[in-house]
């Protein structure tokens, strides 16, 4: 592994303990109530490159048992210097093998095949996807469904397509399999679960 | 403060962000068991280290800590969790049942229903349904993977069989989000219905056995029966003789030497807010 070069590393959590209890209870929320969007209130600077949501998800649960796989356009030494010297998870080369797949926004979505489903004796060695979104909102187009939901729950994802659709159809229909995504936006966040179904719905409903 | 020459929450760091982990693919799949490297604690396997494990990876300065063993805040194993944490984390603690954050509990569900937020831990001996049916690990892991619960079905049918009735009155198997079987834990069955669709996160932890597993809010829970022989909880021809509630769980006390019963709530923070509030039950 190449030296990491500490004149660009900043620091990570404030305070280390209870900045992270913090976070998890939020991204405890998040993935319990999917859709439900929580704001994180932290004195952070992320590396350019990750949002504070995306990088306080990482301090929070990527270690050195955690393989990391950081889409291309955010595997820059700032990002991958800052990880190895806070976290230090190893990085790997493709998503497949990664516990954490650290994407710039849903357009880059590999293919389900391409990433790591778990297996079907122990669905829950698959990969966590931590993505950035331009916007997120409570009410707007994704209507969604299951665990965690009294009824329904409105999102709007900004970056979200058809294809993203899809994604998270064919996502859902594999559980117990599936990766569990949780959409970053600045210092908020929201959590989709495999166990979420989402439609898009063509109603008047607006979008901010 | 929380104790000196001990981390927050008395876990590591490492070991809080691996349980923590495992707890959000937890409630990624309800009631499917996650493994997960279950530490060595300051009291012996069945005390409930499971649930403190879990406690300790989510307890924050801000909860307030309510623990429950059987119903009761103040039996031995209740007291010691309760000042456990309040000596390695510094948390504030209650009785109430309304005034919790987080709850752990072994054995029961408080009466007062659980609110949107609040979070509720289970101390779980036996994570595995069935785990009397099939004693091999590899057997039960392919069973969940085919989602094939016919030797349950079986067990149930076997008690109709020799009792005329499902005679299983305690960690009453559930299924959950239409999908995995689960031990809800020891609660009594009494219980059973608290866990369906409800506002609370359900967090269980089975500290020897190595497995976290979890029922999100609003979650279908249901309680394995047949059409012939639906689910249904138990009943009694009494009310709390000291409350006079009639819709609690009770225990039954022998009171003298005479054999004189009396039935109280299991739930005594929900017996004592009741006598608090005027109610009385019929006990001399």
């Amino acid at each position: 592994m190449p030296a990491i070069d500490l004149d660009r590393v900043g620091p990570g959590f404030a305070d280390p303990v209870h900045d992270a209890q913090r976070v998890f209870r939020s991204l405890l929320t998040a993935m319990a109530e999917p859709g439900r969007i929580v704001t994180l209130d932290l004195p952070l600077v992320p590396p350019p490159g990750l949002s504070l949501a995306q990088c306080a998800t990482l301090l929070t649960l990527a270690d050195r048992d955690t393989p990391v796989w950081l889409a291309p356009s955010i595997d820059t030494p700032d990002v991958a210097d800052f990880l190895a010297f806070h976290c230090a998870s190893p990085r790997v080369g493709s998503p497949l093998g990664a516990r954490f797949v650290v994407l710039p926004d849903l357009a880059q979505l590999p293919a389900l095949d391409t990433l790591d489903l778990g297996d079907p004796a122990y669905p829950d060695r698959s990969s966590t996807l931590i993505v950035e979104v331009t916007e997120l909102a409570e009410d707007g187009p994704l209507e969604l469904q299951g665990p965690g939901i009294p009824d329904r729950r409105r999102l709007y994802a900004g970056g979200w397509s058809t294809a993203t659709t899809r994604f998270a159809a064919a996502n859902h229909a594999g559980f117990p399999l599936g990766v569990d995504l949780v959409l970053c936006c600045a210092d908020a966040l929201a959590a989709l679960p495999r166990t979420c179904r989402i439609t898009e719905s063509t109603g008047a409903s607006s979008c901010t | 403060m929380s104790q000196a020459g001990y981390n927050f929450a008395y876990l590591d760091e490492h070991t809080k962000r691996m349980i923590r982990r495992a707890l959000l693919k937890a409630v990624a799949i309800p009631g499917y068991q996650v493994p997960f490297g279950s530490r060595e604690m300051p009291l012996p396997y069945g005390w409930g280290t499971g649930g403190i494990q879990v406690t300790a990876a989510i307890i924050g300065r801000d909860d307030v800590l309510k623990v429950i063993d059987q119903g009761s805040d103040d039996t031995t194993n209740a007291v010691n969790i309760r000042s456990f944490f309040a000596r390695v984390a510094g948390v504030a603690t209650t009785e109430r049942t309304r005034e919790a954050t987080l709850i752990q509990t072994r054995h029961r569900i408080p009466e007062t229903p659980l609110a949107a937020g609040q979070v509720i831990v289970f101390q779980v001996p036996i994570p595995e349904p069935l785990r009397w049916l099939e004693p091999r690990e590899t057997e039960t892991r392919s069973l969940h993977a085919l989602a094939d619960y016919g030797l349950m079905n079986v067990k149930l049918y076997e008690d109709i069989v020799r009792h005329g009735r499902i005679a299983t009155t305690y960690d009453y198997p559930v299924e959950v989000n239409g999908r995995y079987l689960m031990r809800p834990s020891p609660i009594p069955k009494f219980d059973n219905p608290k866990m369906h669709r409800n506002p609370a996160l359900q967090l269980f932890g089975a500290g020897r056995e190595k497995r976290v597993y979890a029922v999100p809010p609003w979650t279908d829970v249901r309680s394995l029966d047949f059409e012939d022989h639906p689910f249904a909880i138990e009943r009694w021809d009494h009310a709390c003789g000291l409350c006079g509630a009639s819709d609690s769980y009770l225990d039954e006390l022998i009171t003298d030497d005479a054999g004189t019963r009396l039935h109280v709530c299991s739930d005594t923070e929900y017996c004592a807010a009741r006598r608090a509030a005027g109610h009385q039950g019929d006990a001399p």
